[in-house]
């Protein structure tokens, strides 16, 4: 079984989000880089595959050579080998453009993704290789289990869950049931020394060009200061919410 | 040239969103003087869309699209589309819309873009508003392609009503072929989803355990709201991770979002940023949520959370 983990480099959840040259550029000073939760996710139940199937890990990431600690981080994690594509992820369709040439190469039977970044949240990247390739693709996937050619995996819809079947191979858009937040595997001395020693690709990119672009960014209004309320006169509260939020 | 909105449906029934969506191409018709067409897929009555503008409705009624599956959706509105000469396409932000929308995307060889919160900044070229990070900031994004895709943010246009008579017209689709097969769906009956939520109650550690969780299902049935939880809460078992909303969880995106015993740490608010109105009752009256919100009110929830949904009854019973 081949395994391909999706990854993206993203600035730590608990970041301060800012922005310079104009709010043209995110700013990096004082952020610290990870691998994206979902694809964490995602990449932690392709170990298991490898532990309890024999599974061959390879990560890739669209990026420059700043990306490069997170694959470290992968290979310390387990995984077998990394690809860097050496490219700045330009949008969602070219990133997903860049994978798909390696995937052409290299047979996959599992390609898995996070089901989104959690800096650009796009959310397009699984589903369009999907389609390039012409592969069955379920997202917001929270289970999934292979017997043989088979896969039987989990969608979470909005107020439920879904089972689904297909055959392999597939792209899954990971995220956090597809393993628990205890299940996440961190790095021990050993898995830290022996990625030194793994492969880490570095391949040119393919032609791709963006159907995309983000011009500039924004933060949203500062707020207002929180309007306390007694907590013995809760009747002011429901009037505020009836007669000035109007949302009751 | 026409712009394309897909009406979501569940069970025969228009969701709301749909409304919303429908809405938000009208508004982009007009500003381009193109046609507005809504596609309807299993919608029991498509004339529904009438009041929200639409110049033209196809209606799809196929019983092998009962099954919700996004390959097939997807091959079903981009044929569609393609016939009508599209050059938007607007889906809401479900979690099936935007299961579909990359699929859409490359089959109509589309610039997308998701989380789009206001009618664009610039139709030509075409600029829209997305959130990103979270929920933590705003992009302008600019779609270059022929043909784009985008996927309005739940009650962030709003829904308006515009009469129209549209001339509806009932298609037949070609024979698809699925790759995957619905076993089956298990879904919560009764209760309300969170994506698709006026109002959110929200429990956090401070509610001490599971078994404290009546105060939360109360509130939320007394108010027609559906119930989330904060991530320790979900990561201890005490609630599904289906709860859990945040940064690593589900975006809450309601009118109203009532934290209880929640502190707001940044990745949760994050992931509830985009609601309206904010309310958090809290003990400590140190905690981070206290700063996001618009109400407070700094005491025990199992003092206060009572009391409340006592008054809020009253309140109900006299409208």
């Amino acid at each position: 079984m081949n395994i391909l983990v999706c990854i993206s480099n993203v600035p730590d959840t608990t970041s301060k989000i800012n922005f310079v040259e104009n709010d043209k550029i995110f700013d990096t000073n004082g952020v610290q880089f990870i691998i994206n939760p979902n694809d964490e996710f995602g990449l932690t139940r392709a170990i298991w595959f490898q532990q309890k199937n024999q599974a061959t890990v390879t990560v890739v990431t669209v990026g420059e050579i700043s990306c490069e600690p997170i694959l470290r981080k992968c290979l310390a994690i387990g995984a077998n080998k990394a690809v860097r594509i050496d490219s700045k992820a330009l949008d969602g369709f070219s990133v997903a453009e860049q994978l798909k040439s390696l995937c052409e190469k290299e047979s996959f039977d599992i390609i898995i993704c996070g089901r989104e970044s959690i800096d650009y949240n796009g959310g397009m990247v699984p589903g369009m290789l999907a389609q390039m390739l012409e592969m069955p693709f379920v997202t917001n996937c929270i289970s999934m289990d292979v017997n043989g050619n088979e896969v039987i995996a989990k969608r979470e819809i909005d107020g439920g869950v879904e089972t689904l079947s297909c055959s392999l191979p597939i792209v899954i858009g990971a995220q956090k049931g597809l393993v628990e937040e205890s299940d996440l595997i961190i790095p021990n001395m050993r898995g830290i020394m022996q990625a030194r020693q793994k492969p880490l690709d570095v391949v040119a990119p393919a032609n791709s060009f963006s159907k995309s672009s983000v011009d500039k960014f924004e933060k949203p209004p500062a707020k207002g200061s929180v309007k306390l309320v007694d907590p013995d006169n809760i009747d002011e509260l429901i009037s505020l919410l009836h007669n000035e939020a109007k949302v009751i | 040239m026409a712009i394309i909105v897909y009406a979501e449906s569940q069970n025969g029934k228009f969701k709301k969103s749909a409304f919303e969506a429908v809405s938000y191409g009208r508004a982009l018709a007009n500003e381009s003087n193109k046609n507005l067409v809504v596609i309807s897929i299993n919608a029991d009555d498509p004339n529904e869309l009438a009041n929200y503008g639409p110049d033209k409705v196809l209606s799809v009624k196929d019983s092998s699209m009962n099954d919700y599956t996004a390959q097939v959706y997807a091959d079903t509105i981009s044929e569609l589309s393609k016939k009508e000469g599209v050059s938007i396409l607007v889906l809401s932000s479900s979690a099936d819309s935007k299961y579909m929308s990359p699929l859409l995307a490359v089959q109509l060889g589309a610039g997308l873009a998701s989380n789009v919160v206001s009618t664009p900044i610039s139709i030509s070229p075409l600029v829209v508003k997305r959130s990103c990070f979270t929920n933590k900031a705003f992009n302008h994004t600019t779609l270059k392609g022929s043909i784009n895709i985008i996927c309005v943010s739940n009650n962030s246009y709003g829904i308006h009503e515009k009469e129209s008579r549209p001339e509806v017209v009932d298609v037949k689709i070609s024979k698809n072929n699925p790759k995957i097969k619905v076993e089956s769906l298990d879904k919560a009956t009764g209760s309300v989803s969170i994506a698709d939520a006026d109002i959110v109650i929200s429990g956090g550690r401070g509610l001490k355990g599971p078994e404290n969780w009546h105060l939360i299902e109360d509130l939320a049935s007394t108010l027609g709201a559906a119930t989330a939880c904060s991530k320790p809460v979900s990561d201890m078992g005490w609630r599904p991770h289906s709860e859990h909303v945040g940064q690593t969880g589900k975006p809450v995106a309601s009118n109203l979002y009532i934290a209880i015993g929640v502190s707001g740490a940044i990745q949760h608010l994050a992931g509830i940023n985009a609601s309206k109105v904010k309310v958090v009752i809290n003990n400590d009256p140190e905690a981070p949520f206290f700063k996001a919100a618009d109400y407070g009110i700094v005491a025990d929830a199992f003092d206060v959370v009572p009391k409340l949904i006592e008054k809020l009854k009253a309140f109900k019973s006299h409208q």
